[in-house]
């Protein structure tokens, strides 16, 4: 067994496990809302995105562009009409209602794209790779890490860079005093959603090439984001990254040592952080 | 002209309420201060003026508008902008941040930008990059007014800005205020210390359970008149 090609392909996969994260993290950063139809989301963003792939022929990255805008909308609205209605000082209200959003989200899928298991194809990007000497390594998961890395940079200089990033922290501090600043708490989440939906198609479309997906297998993803954000420290996006290869790492070392340890390796290896850091790799200072 | 007025103004939290028909009135140029024991409705008041608390419409009136249903977020862009209770820094933000997010809802010319506070309080330069909630109490205060004044507002709302301060920050703190109605504001002061209030405004209302008890220009209120109001007690 190669160790080191086994472990550079576990943190190439955490790439994949940041992405479906990152959203979830943001999204929880700014409004403290734990989003169960995350998962959900992206096999609904997968799908979009083949949607667009089987009526116009177009290459899938394309095809991505083109899912974002609606992907935005799609989470502006649900913020706006669905999601700000129960957000407050409750916390069961929203997780209530995502949940119930996880199962309409499956359902309608169920319905319009019926339970084959679908793939979006990528033609020879599939199987090409790189040989880097000590290691292989697939074209597709170096994308996947390296977009997962740009999707990082850029919310992080969205979030410490901008006018819109100083009123997302303003507004998770301290919505009431963000108001009396000119603030639309109400807006202000309708974006972070909508930004979050565009990192959920991103994530979308690595899931959609890289293997076969259906409606029921978003719940699966969403445990594996979850754990990829709370290793990292709740809010942190560097920390997500970092959750994510740890739990790519443990299934790729675990599946080195038997097929059958993959998925429970990730878990065990998230339980092991949660024991010496309960609050995570690299939690905020305060809060 | 009369800038700002509140006209029977009533305020409850559930239940319980805490303002019962308050007027007072804010002259263009002036300082008002309201003073009145802790619990008398001086925040409430100031809350319902921000948009904090809604209001029926016609209870606070602004330039003859009536706003007492507006948002936070709309009074702000009509020109009013507080400084709360406690300061309410965002810990997240640098001391130059908080400053800027000051300006996100009202995008006015006027005297006030970065540079303008800066050159009002100094000290807030050397501090910029600073968490705002690594600054002193007074150095806080400082952000905090800075922060409203960002907005260019017509009407700056104070609420117990000396309170828990040191004398003489206290006195830094009032030595802005000229400056600051220079610029073209009319402050209300929310104020515990009689004496600090009575020297900058040019009208007094004191408060008692939810109500105005006295009222007047500073020179024709007694010191028994003023105890009396403040205390409920015939001495």
């Amino acid at each position: 067994m190669n160790w080191i090609d086994t472990i550079a392909q576990g943190v190439l996969l955490g790439g994949l496990y940041a992405l479906f994260a990152a959203g979830l993290s943001l999204v929880f950063g700014i409004m403290r809302l734990v989003n169960l139809a995350h998962g959900d989301l992206i096999v609904m963003g997968a799908y979009l995105i083949l949607l667009v792939v089987s009526v116009t022929g177009i290459n899938p990255f394309l095809a991505a562009l083109i899912a974002m805008p609606l992907m935005f909308a799609l989470g502006w609205g649900l913020q706006r009409v669905v999601l700000n209605r129960v957000l407050g000082p409750d916390i069961l209200p929203p997780l209530l209602v995502t949940f119930g959003l996880s199962i309409v989200v499956q359902n309608v899928l169920l319905q319009g794209f019926s339970a084959d298991s679908q793939r979006v194809g990528a033609g020879a990007l599939e199987t090409a790779s790189v040989d880097l000497g000590v290691v292989t390594l697939g074209v597709m998961p170096l994308l996947t890490f390296a977009s997962a890395i740009a999707v990082i940079v850029c919310l992080n200089w969205v979030f410490y860079r901008t006018s819109l990033g100083r009123a997302f922290r303003a507004t998770s501090d301290d919505p009431v005093t963000a108001s009396l600043m000119g603030i639309k708490p109400q807006g202000i989440f309708a974006m972070a959603t909508g930004i979050a939906m565009i990192v959920v198609t991103i994530a979308a479309l690595y899931l959609g090439m890289r293997a076969n997906f259906d409606p029921t297998i978003g719940p699966a993803r969403l445990i594996y984001a979850f754990e990829a954000v709370i290793i990292g420290g709740l809010g942190s996006l560097w920390g997500t990254l970092a959750g994510g290869v740890i739990i790519g790492v443990a299934q790729t070392l675990g599946a080195a040592i038997n097929p059958e340890w993959q998925i429970l390796a990730g878990h065990i290896a998230f339980l092991v952080v949660l024991l010496i850091r309960p609050r995570g790799l690299f939690p905020r200072a305060f809060d | 002209m009369t800038l700002l007025e509140t006209r029977a103004l009533t305020a409850r939290y559930g239940d319980f309420q805490a303002l019962f028909g308050v007027d007072i009135a804010l002259q263009a140029g002036q300082t008002v201060a309201i003073i009145g024991a802790n619990g008398a409705g001086k925040t409430t008041l100031m809350r319902s003026i921000a948009g904090v608390l809604r209001n029926a419409p016609e209870q606070v009136l602004f330039e003859g508008r009536s706003v007492g249903a507006l948002p936070a977020d709309e009074i702000t862009a009509l020109g009013i902008a507080m400084v709360p209770e406690g300061r309410r820094l965002f810990p997240s933000l640098s001391v130059e941040e908080n400053l800027l997010i000051g300006a996100y809802g009202r995008k006015v010319q006027g005297h006030w930008g970065l540079e303008a506070v800066y050159g009002l309080f100094p000290i807030l330069r050397e501090r910029r990059l600073n968490p705002g909630t690594a600054l002193s109490g007074g150095q806080q205060q400082m952000v905090a007014i800075g922060r409203a004044l960002m907005s260019n507002p017509r009407v700056l709302l104070c609420d117990e800005i000396s309170l828990g301060l040191a004398p003489v920050v206290i006195r830094d703190i009032y030595a802005a205020l000229p400056r600051i109605k220079e610029a073209g504001a009319s402050v209300v002061l929310v104020e515990q210390d009689i004496g600090q209030a009575m020297k900058v405004s040019d009208h007094v209302y004191c408060m008692m359970e939810g109500r105005v008890t006295l009222s007047g220009s500073p020179a024709s209120l007694s010191r028994a008149a003023i105890h009396d109001a403040y205390f409920g007690a015939h001495a």
